[in-house]
């Protein structure tokens, strides 16, 4: 009997068909999103009308990545959401089968490989590089070192007109109190050798815009990292007569979506100096503003966009002395909720709410531009929704990605993107003397001392 | 071409109250195969990591070869790290999956080509270079890994946990074929496991670690046959060696109703002690007219052998619940049954290890 290990237990996982391995599934099962490569078997599996992730992963991996991303779920870092580890699971002819880690599908997300599928725009990849980068600092400013970060171990979000990047693959990781430089330059190599290599397969399989070099692209994420880092936690030290670069260097930090908890500051040993140095900082300055103000969950260049917003409409209305709660919930029932709810219900699952409204901000600025006049948010909105919302991939799930279009390459396994494309075919495999040497396998948890013995003899022999 | 030394090396992490490692003393030799091994937490990772120059040495030394690298920087000093993960790129072919990292090294396309070619013969993936990925098994993936840092041609090789994501049978199969590999190129390697029986089948010698402090470097053959200390003989073997504390009588110890009999040189070492342990692993017991009457709990017969769990004879129920069990293994031709009494004595008396309780040092 299969055994659940679940904070909040979900029975309707109870049915599913555990006694079988995962890639047999029956695809009735299954949905065929787009996704990562994988070295484990890995599929997206219906539960009543949820989506999840399924991950089939030895026992202490499943537990120890499990137990990750719950940390990362309680500390706020942005990570897929941890359901359940099944294990006890037997096939149906007595082999026992490995334990599968569940989490929830991360609704509007796009893996690298199916944003590159339809071709990017060099800029975008710049893009998604510094969403990398911030996630990684993220992540280490919490103590955790990642150990495999790598695209594939990323999934994106739109966020405005940038993105956000989340974690899904905790297996090697690990957590401190504080990490030493040595162990985030570690992952900062991890991260070059992955990411080159990733690159260089788009490259190979034509997804690469050829202005984009792979090596250039890997370096600038050492520099972008090395900066933010730098500003998020680096010492800087001025004349007692510039005490204003405490501020700044505040202000600056929330620009980049950071709040300063706790700042270290001390005078140098003659007084003349002051040096500053943020001991703790948490990302999501705007997006928890926005969240208390309205209860809006969203991302943080989404939020600082309608946060601007909700200035404009103060500054407009001449509510300048207003508190900002009243008009925050002016904001939301005046502007963000009419526009949200504008939306046909068919077309809400091709865009989040906070993005759609951002785009429809963005669709009036360029129509006021063009037609050089004031235009209303619902007239915008409507045009909005006709013109370009109407014609967008669904990304809540990514479904019409699946089937691809016509021109589009056949993955060889719709569920599994690591076996590359059905047309690349190679035909029937070479003989390898070294498979059938590795059968005869011994048990691996056993020592066979008389083995060693045996070797060693042979060796003084 | 390396011998590699850490010379009392040390590393604290800030905030932390004792060294994650401990003054450092090991010195490997060129071309040999060193394990590390030791529970989680106990420092191999920051031993890797302070060689490959990612931690920063607080005391010490480390050298490799003649050269003192201590601060130099990771890139200086001509090591390759073998990740735990490795991705294969499904659009790539073999040959681009196994010499990329070359390339982003800017080594040349012709010696690129020429390595990986080496490698592949080597690896007998020559027959699977232009192909694709996709249709590996398992253990082919896993030996495009291994090409992977094979053409990187370095002076040490680092590998932390390679094994660590394989199910139990690719495991095995890799650990041999790794060690061979290794033996055939001749690279000084340091691997990392906390699996002792991949450490014992796999390295030329082991050092054991616990706490930050290496407690034994020895050839696996000598570190299950002559353990420095308590912690050593229990962490390594496996099922584990029978450590029974007994008290110290006239000739002997006495464990339960029976007195082992011990050299008096050795009891003359303790002295001051009330208390020692023996040792004794599961194969070196028989079954005897004289010895440790063990109560039989459970019965497990594996093929020509079997192995019996109990506990000391003649326990109170309550102290029974908490005994420590001892497993001994006995011919599956006449094994005893369950619930029967038995007494189990050393096969020879070099077998049996005897330790202070109080230094947990040997001291037989
Ligand atoms: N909760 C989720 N929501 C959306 N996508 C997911 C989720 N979990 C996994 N995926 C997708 O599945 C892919 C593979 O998952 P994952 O990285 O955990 O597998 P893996 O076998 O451990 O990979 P690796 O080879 O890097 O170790 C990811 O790249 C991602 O695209
Ligand atoms: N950044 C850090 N800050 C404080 N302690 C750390 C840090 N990194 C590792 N440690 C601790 O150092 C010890 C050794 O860790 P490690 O070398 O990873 O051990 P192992 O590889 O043997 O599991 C552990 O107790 C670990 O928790
Ligand atoms: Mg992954």
């Amino acid at each position: 009997m299969p055994r659940f290990l679940a904070s909040r237990p979900d029975s309707r996982l109870i049915p599913l068909p555990w006694q079988t391995p995962l890639a047999q599934w029956p695809v009735e099962n299954l949905v065929a999103l787009p996704r990562g490569i994988s070295r484990h078997v890995v599929r997206f599996i219906k539960v009543g009308s949820s989506v999840y992730a399924a991950k089939e992963v030895i026992e202490h991996l499943a537990m120890h990545e499990y137990q990750m991303l719950t940390n990362l779920h309680r500390l706020d870092t942005p990570a897929v959401e941890p359901l359940a580890v099944v294990t006890d699971r037997v096939a149906e002819d007595g082999e026992p089968l490995d334990p599968i880690l569940i989490t929830r599908h991360l609704e509007f997300s796009l893996p690298y490989r199916s944003l590159f599928d339809h071709g990017v725009r060099p800029d975008t990849v710049t893009r998604l590089v510094d969403a990398m980068v911030v996630l990684l600092a993220r992540l280490h400013l919490v103590g955790f070192v990642w150990g495999d970060v790598s695209l594939s171990n990323v999934l994106f979000r739109r966020d405005a007109g940038e993105f956000a990047a989340y974690l899904v693959d905790a297996e090697t990781a690990e957590m401190h109190e504080e990490l030493t430089d040595g162990q985030r330059e570690n992952d900062l190599q991890v991260a070059s050798v992955n990411l080159y290599g990733e690159f260089c397969d788009l490259e190979a399989g034509g997804m690469l815009d050829p202005s984009l070099h792979p090596m250039a692209l890997v370096d600038s994420i050492m520099v972008r990292y090395h900066e933010l880092w730098a500003e998020l936690t680096g010492v800087e030290e001025f004349p007692g007569s510039e005490v204003a670069r405490i501020e700044n260097r505040v202000r600056r930090l929330n620009a980049m979506g950071f709040d300063v908890a706790e700042m270290d500051l001390q005078t140098t040993p003659d007084g003349s100096h002051i040096r500053i140095q943020p001991k703790v900082v948490d990302a999501g300055h705007h997006s928890r503003l926005l969240l208390r103000l309205t209860g809006l969950d969203t991302e943080e260049n989404q939020a600082r966009r309608l946060l601007n917003d909700m200035m404009t409409f103060r500054w407009r209305t001449g509510q300048q002395h207003v508190d900002e709660a009243v008009v925050a919930h002016q904001w939301l029932t005046e502007c963000f909720q009419p526009v949200v709810n504008a939306v046909p219900a068919e077309l809400r699952g091709k865009r989040d709410a906070a993005q759609i409204f951002h785009e429809v901000l963005d669709y009036r600025w360029y129509q006021a531009q063009r037609e050089s006049r004031e235009v209303p948010l619902m007239e915008a909105a409507e045009g909005y929704i006709n013109d370009v919302l109407r014609s967008l991939p669904d990304e809540r799930r990514n479904l019409t990605m699946v089937p691809p279009h016509p021109d589009e390459r056949q993955l060889a396994n719709p569920f599994d993107p690591s076996q590359g494309f059905a047309d690349d075919e190679d035909g029937p495999p070479p003989v390898d003397p070294w498979e059938a040497e590795a059968d005869d396998a011994a048990d691996a948890g056993v020592l066979d001392i008389a083995a060693l013995r045996a070797k060693a003899k042979g060796h003084s022999a | 071409m390396a011998t590699v030394s850490y010379k009392d090396a040390c590393r604290v992490y800030p905030g932390a109250d004792h060294p994650a490692v401990n003054n450092l003393n090991l010195d490997i030799g060129d071309g040999e195969f060193m394990v590390l091994v030791g529970p989680s937490g106990c420092g191999k990772s920051t031993s890797l990591r302070m060689l490959a120059g990612l931690e920063e040495v607080n005391s010490g030394q480390i050298m490799i070869g003649e050269r003192d690298v201590t601060d130099l920087p990771p890139k200086d000093r001509d090591i390759a790290m073998v990740f735990q993960n490795y991705a294969l790129y499904p659009h790539m072919t073999v040959a681009d999956n196994m010499g990329f990292a070359l390339k982003m090294a800017g080594v040349p396309k012709a010696d690129r080509d020429k390595r990986v070619q080496e490698a592949a013969k080597l690896l007998g993936l020559e027959e699977f270079l232009s192909r694709k990925p996709k249709a590996l098994s398992g253990g082919q993936r896993q030996r495009v890994a291994m090409g992977r840092a094979i053409v990187r041609q370095p002076q040490v090789f680092l590998m932390d946990e390679p094994l660590s994501n394989l199910d139990a049978k690719l495991r095995v199969s890799t650990r041999t074929q790794i060690a061979a590999l290794q033996t055939r190129l001749g690279v000084t390697t340091v691997y990392v496991t906390h699996d002792q029986v991949e450490a014992m089948t796999m390295g030329d010698r082991v050092a054991v670690m616990k706490d930050g402090i290496l407690q034994q470097v020895d050839s696996p053959l000598t570190l299950y046959d002559a353990p420095d200390n308590l912690f050593v003989a229990g962490f390594i073997g496996s099922p584990a060696m029978n450590l029974m504390t007994g008290s110290i009588v006239d000739g002997g110890v006495k464990i339960g109703d029976y007195t082992m009999p011990v050299a008096r040189d050795v009891l003359a070492k303790a002295e001051g002690e009330d208390q020692l342990i023996v040792g004794i692993r599961p194969e070196n017991f028989v079954v005897a007219e004289q010895g440790i009457s063990l109560d039989v709990d459970v019965v497990e017969e594996l093929g020509a052998d079997g192995y019996i769990y109990g506990s000391l004879a003649g326990l109170p129920a309550d102290e029974k619940l908490t005994a420590q069990q001892i497993v001994a293994r006995v011919s599956a031709r006449k094994p005893p049954q369950r619930g029967s009494v038995v007494r189990l004595n050393a096969a020879d008396p070099s077998s049996v290890h005897i330790f202070s309780k109080k230094t947990e040092l040997r001291i037989s």
